[in-house]
């Protein structure tokens, strides 16, 4: 069965989001503070829009690890470019001063650029030395380290936020609310991830890019040229990891290290729905957002990141292979 | 430009205490990384639970010292023990997305309030170092010669720390060359191979884990002791990929690489620092490039470009054989 293996996480959100939603009616009735129901349901909102945003940056994440099994140790920083990169563009002295929609849109396709370059520049050469894949790997610490102390010497080390949409008012939505930034965020995130489903599904390149996944031998001796599909699946990666960066600023803030601390979330989401699916890497994604802000209910908000890093060590004990991974053998 | 200044600031790093601490982590790490092929990437987090074992017990509980060491050691071979449990039996990119992760997680917990009546939360703890600096023998007064010169607090640091350092690499020198360590060796060059001649690859990975982790946690102890104090932001994932620069710089797989990397990066780092203020302070360096406050960030981006270099070029460092560094992962 092709849909068994959507069974999974389908089921594990609804384990999550019924008691959320069941309690909400018995919540109603309370006017004073907020329950524990409308704090959930609070939560479990928050969770999603977290979730959707790290989903967007970890696709390219793991398209990258599908296709050249090169784990991106880098890609946490073409979250901060884009979003320091719009920063500039939008609010910097030394900038422009564009309004923050075609900051945001200039700044995916530089990160677009600079995942291309990257590949070009780097990549392919190592490729051509014959360089190892843990060698590989340890080079991208390298690169992360440079990127983003560059960044660090060109932005500062001061938090920022961009120049609209900044101060919102909440829509109440009964127990909860939301913002009409974060829904918009939110909305246009889950209609980004269905693009890029598509894309993959439907097109050519996504055809080619998911043969690659499968089998990269078997893709070059169909006459798929390899180099192309990895160059497109960098540009592609760093342009969504631009966008989420730029998401990301704006239902938070913009800081010079915003893109490693997501990185350790990425990395969670994408092993939990298995390395190198790129639907898998939504999923987990989503998952570890919801996990993460629900933990608040419970647990100190300082340790919600460290809930999310522990269901990734807990997944590798029972599937390593992830929720959507195939069962096979990983070591 | 005060030349004799930038160099005595150099000398006192490449000697000093920090290099001795980052040489016996390296040395843990080298265990692991370039004998075993383990990708360790959270050594940091082994350094932490070595650290704050000690200052735990002697700041918080009011322990001896020597139950402090006993301690942090235990809290080492746990942590190896529970790391390498789902991942040592994965493939190696795993493991170092999970060590990474989990020295992330100890950092954050140790530093959470929750935590914070026992390990201080973000102030960390301090006034635990007092029982080691009792037995310090050295008349207080600065020795030295010419311009390096240390306090007899450093120096008695360092006599112990690079006594660690000869200890520890005398014993793994030992156990490289005895069967374990061929073992070892062979499970770096070919798994597969090694378990088809019937050697249980998990248990010696396993084993190499916690010795090495072990290593770690000691020079976290050492390094708590020479600042005294512990504190949750000093075991950033930074430390681990400056380990990881001068063991390819010195060398993996090899015992002396660590030592000789850590002399050397601690050396470099230090006259760049140095070198870099006086530079800007004598405007040779416009301000408006880099002030003083972002010299600490073009030091990290060196150390990644370093990094770049020396893997695309010169795996092998300046003293490993190149045939031994083609770690290639599957």
């Amino acid at each position: 069965m092709r849909y068994q293996r959507l069974l999974v996480p389908a089921l594990a959100l609804v384990l999550v989001t019924v008691p959320a939603i069941s309690t909400r009616a018995q919540g109603e009735e309370v006017p004073r503070g907020p329950t524990f129901a409308a704090r959930a349901l609070q939560a479990l909102i928050d969770g999603i829009q977290f979730g959707v945003i790290i989903a967007i940056t970890s696709v390219g994440l793991s398209l990258i690890f599908g296709t050249i099994h090169l784990i991106n140790f880098a890609h946490g920083e073409f979250v901060t470019i884009g979003a320091s990169f719009a920063f500039f563009l939008n609010v910097s002295a030394a900038g422009p001063g564009w309004h923050l929609i075609p900051a945001a849109l200039t700044a995916v396709v530089f990160g677009a650029l600079l995942g291309g370059a990257v590949d070009r520049g780097i990549w392919r050469p190592l490729r051509a030395r014959g360089t190892g894949l843990i060698n590989m790997f340890i080079v991208t610490i390298g690169l992360s380290l440079v990127l983003r102390h560059v960044v660090l010497v060109l932005y500062g080390t001061r938090p920022a936020s961009y120049a609209q949409y900044d101060i919102q008012s909440t829509i109440d939505l009964g127990p909860a609310g939301i913002t009409p930034r974060d829904l918009t965020v939110t909305l246009l995130s889950v209609l980004v991830l269905l693009g890029v489903a598509a894309l993959l599904q439907r097109t050519r390149i996504g055809t080619a890019v998911r043969a690659v996944s499968a089998n990269r031998d078997l893709a070059e001796a169909s006459g798929i040229d390899v180099q192309r599909v990895v160059l497109f699946v960098w540009m592609l990666g760093g342009g969504l990891a631009a966008l989420g960066g730029v998401f990301f600023g704006l239902v938070e803030i913009v800081t010079w290290d915003m893109g490693f601390k997501l990185l350790l979330l990425m990395f969670a989401g994408v092993i939990l729905g298995g390395l190198g699916n790129a639907y898998g890497a939504m999923v987990g994604s989503l998952v570890i957002g919801v996990v993460a802000q629900m933990s608040t209910l419970w647990f100190p908000v300082d340790l919600q990141y460290a809930w999310a890093l522990l269901v990734l060590i807990v997944v590798l004990l029972v599937r390593p292979q992830g929720i959507l991974g195939r069962a096979e053998r990983v070591g | 430009m005060d030349f004799s200044a930038i160099l005595t600031d150099a000398l006192r790093s490449g000697i000093g205490p920090i290099a001795a601490v980052y040489a016996l982590a390296a040395m843990g790490l080298n265990l692991h990384f370039g004998y075993t092929g383990l990708l360790n990437f959270g050594q940091v987090g082994f350094m932490l639970v070595g650290g704050y074992g000690l200052a735990i017990t002697v700041s918080t509980y009011d322990g001896p010292m020597w139950l402090g060491v006993l301690g942090g050691i235990a809290c080492a071979i746990v942590l190896a023990l529970l790391l390498g449990l789902p991942t040592l039996r994965l493939r190696a990119d795993y493991l170092a997305i999970t060590t990474i992760a989990a020295g992330e997680t100890l950092r954050l917990f140790y530093r959470s309030n929750w935590a914070e009546p026992v390990t201080g939360g973000v102030f960390g703890l301090q006034r635990f170092a007092n029982g080691f600096y009792a037995l310090n023998p050295i008349e207080p007064g600065t020795y030295g010669v010419w311009l390096v010169r240390f306090s007899s607090r450093d120096l008695w640091v360092m006599i112990v720390g690079w006594a660690l350092v000869l200890v520890v690499g005398g014993l793994l020198a030992l156990l490289i060359h005895s069967p374990w360590g061929r073992v070892i060796r062979s499970i770096r060059e070919d798994e597969v191979a090694a378990r088809s001649l019937g050697k249980n690859v998990y248990a010696y990975k396993m084993q190499s884990l916690v010795l090495g982790g072990v290593i770690g946690a000691v020079a976290g102890m050492l390094q708590a002791i020479q600042v005294q104090s512990v504190n949750p932001d000093n075991y950033d994932p930074g430390v681990t990929f400056f380990l990881y620069t001068l063991l390819v710089l010195g060398g993996a797989g090899r015992i002396l690489g660590p030592v000789v990397g850590a002399v050397l990066f601690w050396f470099v780092l230090s006259f760049l620092d140095s070198a870099l203020r006086q530079a800007i302070d004598a405007e040779y360096i416009s301000a408006d490039l880099i002030s003083t406050s972002e010299v600490g960030a073009v030091r990290f981006a060196l150390v990644g470009v370093a990094l770049i270099l020396l893997v695309a070029f010169r795996p092998q460092g300046i003293l490993g054989s190149r045939k031994e560094m083609l770690l290639s992962g599957r």
